[in-house]
């Protein structure tokens, strides 16, 4: 898309990656999306896909557990809050590090198979932690009700520095500033634009080519002379604290964790956001998951009314069978729009957005087609 | 290293699988720098000996002993690591990377060993690694950028070998590296065997093409239903009337 001498600096990959990110306010608000609630949640699961693609896309092996190490990122974030200060950063390092030692024993069990017996094995593990977290795990968890802030919390740090407590419910700072609103969404942003660029690094490491090999052909990387089990464990480990860090944002960014996180449908989506934008490339994950918070956004706020009024200008049977056909796909059925939209995808389109950017680009300026071979970045 | 040079020594191996002997009674010894050949009838056993010397499959009984250290038992990439090449009778390599990256990885296991966690270091500042395969696929008149999936049959099988050379292994085992390939493919994967035997490589070579053999073996051994039935030079197997017999069919 780009000319390679661009494409080929990490430098101007990242900075134009900045530049598209940091500027979503702006760009995003003619369609409806430039509202900071929705930019953060961009920027969270553009991280988590992100880091998830650093396990499936490169390494090929296909986690249906991933947001169990999301809900342990919040969980952790939360206690950060309650216990010791409500300043954001030990939150997302208590995130990332939690994440990150769950994702070692999680990984280090499932890893033992690989194929379709690995994905059900990371699938029990995150229904068991789903479990738990609303039965014996109550008293880290609270259970149903989800884990929040309360005034008896100590905050022992906060509570050292400060000499009054504040009157109500403090939220999420960082050195003075709220971490609420755009504050909260450039913090977001600027911690995506950090994971891309580790990404970015990783995939044109030594150790990331590794991982292709492995994707490639695992048997001929025995045959090498690597040991592929623990390159495997820690590309787990890697995408794991991802989904921690995502799941610490989240927290910064609405200071509350339930167990819903940690559901096998959360697991799902984050599948279907890579897969959306583009298995093992580094930038379709992000539009994937970009996309599908936006249409979860959009298409779940419609509802009857809405339709009515929006299909006004056709004649009145015609408006109340188009409505009648379209609310199916929109309100609490926004998942069957997404579900039409996935398939669509998978059949004609099964390397995703940037496959589909990659074909248009290739019919409409052919000469510059043969110039990328081989390169699976885009 | 024992004092007759031998370098791989493979003692009283057997094999089988359910009822059937895939190998029996098998005692082999290659010499340092030498290429020594094995011959014999499809469903011999020539694969599984490569398969039980590489880890992929354990033997029943009896050993494989490379530089004097044991291999059985070890897992295949400590094998690989101890200085053991091997080239598949189905070409085994990444089929969704180009040719360059192909050779690179391999030359990675060879510098960091079985496991290296560098993510942060980039790929282009390893200047020796992609200097050293570009000219290793040059040797094998391949073109680096081509996705080795859509390679022909028989440039796979080179692209495998230049894979396996790029390691400078000590012993290099090669299940039919000329199968699928040419008549000129064929003379230049010879001359390209012949190169390295200068360099000191120790090889053991399975082939049906009695060209390839009798060009590159100082040592033939001929396996038929499991068992060694002959062992010797290109000259002694040539006229040895069991050989004549069971295998190169009169
Ligand atoms: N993993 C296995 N499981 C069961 N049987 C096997 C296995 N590998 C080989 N065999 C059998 O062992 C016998 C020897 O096979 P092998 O592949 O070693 O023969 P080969 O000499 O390499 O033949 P070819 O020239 O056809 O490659 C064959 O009968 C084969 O079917
Ligand atoms: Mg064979």
């Amino acid at each position: 898309m780009l000319p390679k001498k661009i494409t080929d600096s990490e430098l101007s990959i990242v900075l134009i990656f900045s530049a598209v990110v940091l500027t979503m306010p702006i760009w995003l608000a003619p369609i409806g999306a430039g509202y900071p609630d929705l930019l953060q949640k961009f920027a969270i699961f553009g991280l988590f896909a992100i880091g998830y693609n650093i396990l499936f896309g490169m390494t090929g092996y296909l986690s249906f557990g991933h947001a169990a190490f999301l809900g342990v990122g919040s969980y952790a974030a939360v206690w950060s809050f309650k216990l010791l200060t409500m300043n954001v950063l030990p939150a997302v390092v208590f995130g990332v590090l939690f994440s990150g030692l769950f994702a070692f024993l999680i990984g280090y069990v499932s890893l033992r198979r690989s194929g379709i017996y690995f994905s059900i094995l990371t699938l029990a593990f995150a229904q068991m932690s789903y479990n738990l977290a609303y039965s014996v795990l109550t008293p880290i968890t609270n259970g149903e009700t989800g884990l929040q802030l309360t005034n008896h919390d100590p905050r022992i740090i906060d509570t050292m520095l400060l000499d009054q407590a504040p009157e109500g419910l403090p939220s999420t700072v960082l050195f003075g500033v709220k971490m609420s609103g755009y504050p909260g969404f450039y913090f977001c942003a600027l911690i995506l634009i950090l994971g891309f660029f580790i990404a970015l690094r990783i995939s044109r490491s030594p150790f990331g080519l590794v991982l292709k090999g492995i994707k490639s052909n695992q048997t001929r990387m025995k045959f090498t002379g690597f040991n592929t089990r623990p390159y495997m464990i820690t590309a787990f480990v890697i995408s794991g604290m991802y989904a921690g860090l995502a799941g610490s944002l989240m927290a910064v960014t609405d200071p509350l964790a339930g167990a819903e996180r940690m559901q096998w449908t959360a697991s799902g989506e984050v599948v279907l956001m890579t897969i959306l934008g583009g298995v093992g490339t580094l930038i379709g994950p992000v539009l994937g998951a970009g996309l599908i918070k936006y249409f979860e956004n959009i298409f779940s706020a419609f509802n009857d009314k809405a339709l009515h009024e929006l299909f006004a200008f056709l004649p009145d049977g015609l408006e109340n069978f188009v409505v009648t056909v379209v609310s199916p796909f929109v309100g609490e059925g926004w998942h069957l729009t997404l579900g039409v939209l996935f398939m669509i995808i998978i059949i004609f389109l099964p390397g995703g957005i940037i496959q589909g950017m990659e074909k248009i680009n290739n019919r409409f300026f052919k000469r510059s087609s043969s110039a990328k071979s081989g390169s699976n970045e885009s | 290293m024992s004092l007759d040079n031998t370098v791989l020594h493979i003692a009283d191996v057997h094999k089988s699988f359910g009822g059937l002997h895939a190998l029996s009674d098998i005692d082999l010894s290659v010499k340092e720098g030498t290429t020594h050949a094995i011959i014999g009838p499809n469903g011999a056993g020539k694969s599984t000996l490569l398969n039980v010397c590489i880890g992929r499959l354990i033997p029943d009984r009896g050993a494989v002993i490379f530089d004097g250290e044991e291999l059985t038992g070890k897992s295949p990439h400590e094998i690989n690591q101890a200085g053991v090449a091997r080239v598949f009778q189905t070409p085994e390599i990444f089929t969704e990377l180009n040719v360059l990256d192909n050779v690179i990885v391999p030359i990675l296991s060879k510098r960091d060993g079985s496991y290296r966690f560098n993510p942060m270091k980039s790929l282009k500042q390893r200047r020796g690694a992609y200097d050293e395969a570009m000219h290793l696929i040059e040797d094998v008149g391949l073109n680096p950028k081509d996705m080795s999936g859509s390679l022909s049959r028989g440039d796979k099988r080179r692209l495998e070998l230049a894979m396996c050379l790029s390691q400078h292994p000590r012993l290099l085992l090669l299940d039919e590296p000329t199968a699928g390939m040419s008549r000129h493919d064929t003379n230049s994967t010879i001359d390209l065997l012949k190169k390295i035997k200068e360099r000191g490589m120790t090889k053991v070579v399975i082939e049906h093409d009695m060209h390839v053999v009798f060009s590159l073996a100082d040592r033939i051994s001929v396996l038929a239903e499991g068992r060694i039935i002959a062992d010797g030079t290109p000259e002694e197997v040539k006229n040895s009337a069991v050989v004549q017999e069971a295998y190169l069919g009169g």
